[in-house]
């Protein structure tokens, strides 16, 4: 009897498709914006999750002040190169402590001038941040201790000054400094936060002190260690040194902090799929909404399909029939827009992705959820018209015009 | 159930078979303390002016609607305080319908129309177009299975509308004005038609109309006044 109600259903359907079509397309809008939603943002998470990765997933970030309510950060007092020599010497299990001192600085190379944040810090820097040298090489012992004018470009700032010339060994004016250019970075493209990361000059950090900054001030410091070491036991090593160096007593708080890689990835991870979330809830909304259009529709249906329902009673249909044949009806419907929906969903989720540049991630739950969820749909918001029309008179409902 | 067809058990008995409508002071007595009996195989036309109670008495016979009180006897077996669900099993069995206004399902074609009652019963698809088109057949629309009611005459429509009330092979066939909406020369063929069925296959055939000319195909004649049988007229057959 339910195959049975399935044809008669997909019979009513074909009998009118426009109107089906209208009464399923607030079905297909739901289910089209559920999956596309998820989809796109299950991509992005993924996309951020991989980005920072890629800054190395046992990074750790120490930086002086403390963030929150009531906390300056601008009152700690800044590290300095003998904070570096000592992280470098004490912990274990670290690979490269970078020192890192940042500045806004005009750059300037013939007639052409770029905005750009110049870094002063030293040859740890490459590995803490992955960088790989393109072109030229990276900074010597004697430069760093000299504090030479030589300095490291990102592929943007050498596109942008130089053009299709030959960038290593010209002299570029960074502030009021003339650098030499020793060495290119590798591209590595836009971060998920939307900067673009080859915007970039390294300089040696006493370069950065003497001529740039003007003074002997580190602004944090990345660490990175070993493979496979515990990062949260390095943290605790940081912050037990840094304490001690920075004569904080026992019982105070630390006026600096240690961030590890691994948990921004996590919290940026669930930050994204907190959104993710969110814009799946509003969607889902929309799916409701378009289930109260299929019960409009289908009451329309109802009054509409009168007389139809009067003969089928005559000739003998029961209540639970005429019942189940709206409800399968309405089910039939909503899982029919369902499936369109599905299918446009990741049709927009596929060309959005696209031109995010973040993975397509097809999750076959949130298709089943968004699927079965448009058929309760058509139960819910069908069983109501469908009540209505199993207990019509037949005799009234043979009159009705 | 008792035996079938016996002069002992008519087909169909109301005994002081009463409807009203409404209560109080505005009640409506639309059947008051009606006697009848039909027999298995006669064909009976009812007549009376509007608001008589002859539409009343068709629904009860069809089992669409129920007596407020005394006796609605089917094959002997009392059916007047039955529940819906069980009155859809006895029109589903016994009862073939044909109204003034056809009462096709639009949009849809001719065999699929008659097909209707059969899938009711849960007769499989193969069974169901089979019966379908022979009964198609027994009233002269073969090649015309496949038409819409939008592509068949009047004339047509009611014939697809008596194939759908015969192809369960009903007890009794209940036409409410089959020619209402038909002109002369259509209601001749319709007349015909459901003579050949109750002559040729034994059918019993009610039909409620207002024309004299209808009334004469039929055997039999009641006429009803103000929700009473005034007059019960046995003719025979017409010629």
């Amino acid at each position: 009897m339910v195959w049975e109600s399935v044809r008669l259903a997909l019979q009513a359907i074909r009998r009118n498709t426009l109107r089906s079509f209208l009464t399923v397309l607030g079905i297909i809008i739901g289910v089209a914006a559920v999956i596309a939603m998820v989809t796109i943002g299950n991509g992005t998470t993924a996309k951020i999750t991989s980005d920072l990765a890629k800054l190395g997933s046992n990074l750790l970030f120490v930086s002086p002040g403390q963030f929150g309510p009531g906390r300056a950060s601008a009152d700690a007092k800044a590290f300095n190169e003998r904070d570096i020599e000592a992280m470098r010497a004490q912990l274990r299990s670290v690979r490269a402590v970078a020192p890192v001192s940042q500045k806004s600085v005009t750059l300037v190379y013939g007639t052409e001038s770029r905005n750009t944040v110049v870094t002063g810090t030293d040859n740890d820097f490459f590995i803490t941040q992955d960088w790989v040298l393109a072109a030229g090489r990276s900074f010597l012992d004697g430069e760093l201790r000299a504090g030479r004018a030589a300095c490291v470009i990102g592929q943007t700032v050498r596109d942008r000054l130089f053009g299709p010339a030959e960038a290593i060994g010209q002299n570029l004016r960074v502030h009021n400094v003339s650098c030499e250019v020793i060495g290119i970075l590798e591209a590595k493209g836009q971060s998920s936060f939307g900067t673009d990361m080859d915007d970039t000059v390294l300089m040696p950090l006493r370069a950065f002190h003497r001529r740039i900054a003007g003074n002997m001030d580190i602004d944090r410091a990345y660490v990175s260690a070993v493979d496979g070491a515990d990062t949260s036991r390095v943290q605790a090593d940081i912050e037990r040194l840094l304490r001690e160096r920075r004569n904080i007593f026992p019982g105070r708080e630390d006026d600096f902090v240690v961030r590890d890689m691994r948990q921004i990835v996590q919290t940026a991870a669930g930050t994204a799929a907190m959104l993710t979330g969110l814009l799946g809830a509003v969607a889902a909304v929309s799916l409701l909404v378009g289930g109260i259009g299929i019960m409009n529709i289908m009451l329309v249906s109802v009054t509409e399909r009168t007389r139809e329902i009067g003969i089928r009673l005559a000739v003998g249909a029961q209540e639970e029939q005429v019942l189940l044949q709206f409800l399968v009806e309405a089910v039939v419907l909503s899982l029919f827009g369902g499936l369109i929906g599905v299918l446009l969903g990741l049709g927009i989720a596929a060309a959005v992705t696209t031109a995010l540049g973040v993975p397509l991630p097809v999750d076959p739950t949130i298709i089943l959820v968004a699927f079965g969820f448009s058929g309760l749909v058509g139960i819910v918001f069908g069983f109501f018209p469908a009540r209505r029309a199993a207990r019509l008179d037949p005799i009234e409902a043979l009159r009705h015009e | 159930m008792p035996d079938q067809g016996t002069a002992a058990t008519p087909l169909i008995e109301f005994q002081s078979l009463s409807r009203v409508f409404g209560a109080g002071a505005a009640a409506v007595r639309a059947l008051d303390a009606v006697d009848m009996r039909i027999d298995e195989g006669e064909f009976i036309a009812i007549m009376g002016p509007s608001g008589s109670g002859k539409s009343t008495a068709m629904n009860i016979l069809g089992c669409l609607d129920t007596p407020s009180s005394g006796a609605y006897r089917f094959k002997g077996v009392e059916i007047g305080r039955l529940d819906p669900a069980r009155r859809a099993l006895l029109r589903r069995r016994f009862i073939g319908f044909v109204f003034q206004g056809f009462n096709l399902l639009p949009r849809t074609s001719a065999v699929e129309n008659v097909e209707l009652p059969l899938i009711y019963r849960g007769a499989p698809q193969a069974e169901r177009r089979e019966l379908a088109m022979q009964a198609l057949a027994r009233v002269g629309l073969k090649g015309r299975e496949r038409h819409t009611p939008a592509e068949l005459s009047g004339g047509q429509q009611q014939r697809v509308a008596i194939a759908r009330a015969i192809v369960t092979e009903p007890a009794v066939l209940l036409a409410d004005e089959p020619t209402g909406n038909l002109d002369t020369s259509m209601s001749r063929e319709i007349m015909d038609l459901l003579v050949a069925l109750n002559r040729g296959q034994g059918i019993t055939v009610v039909m409620v109309t207002h024309e004299p000319d209808m009334a004469a195909y039929a055997e039999r004649v009641i006429r009803f006044i103000d929700g009473r049988i005034a007059t019960d007229e046995h003719r025979g057959r017409a010629a």
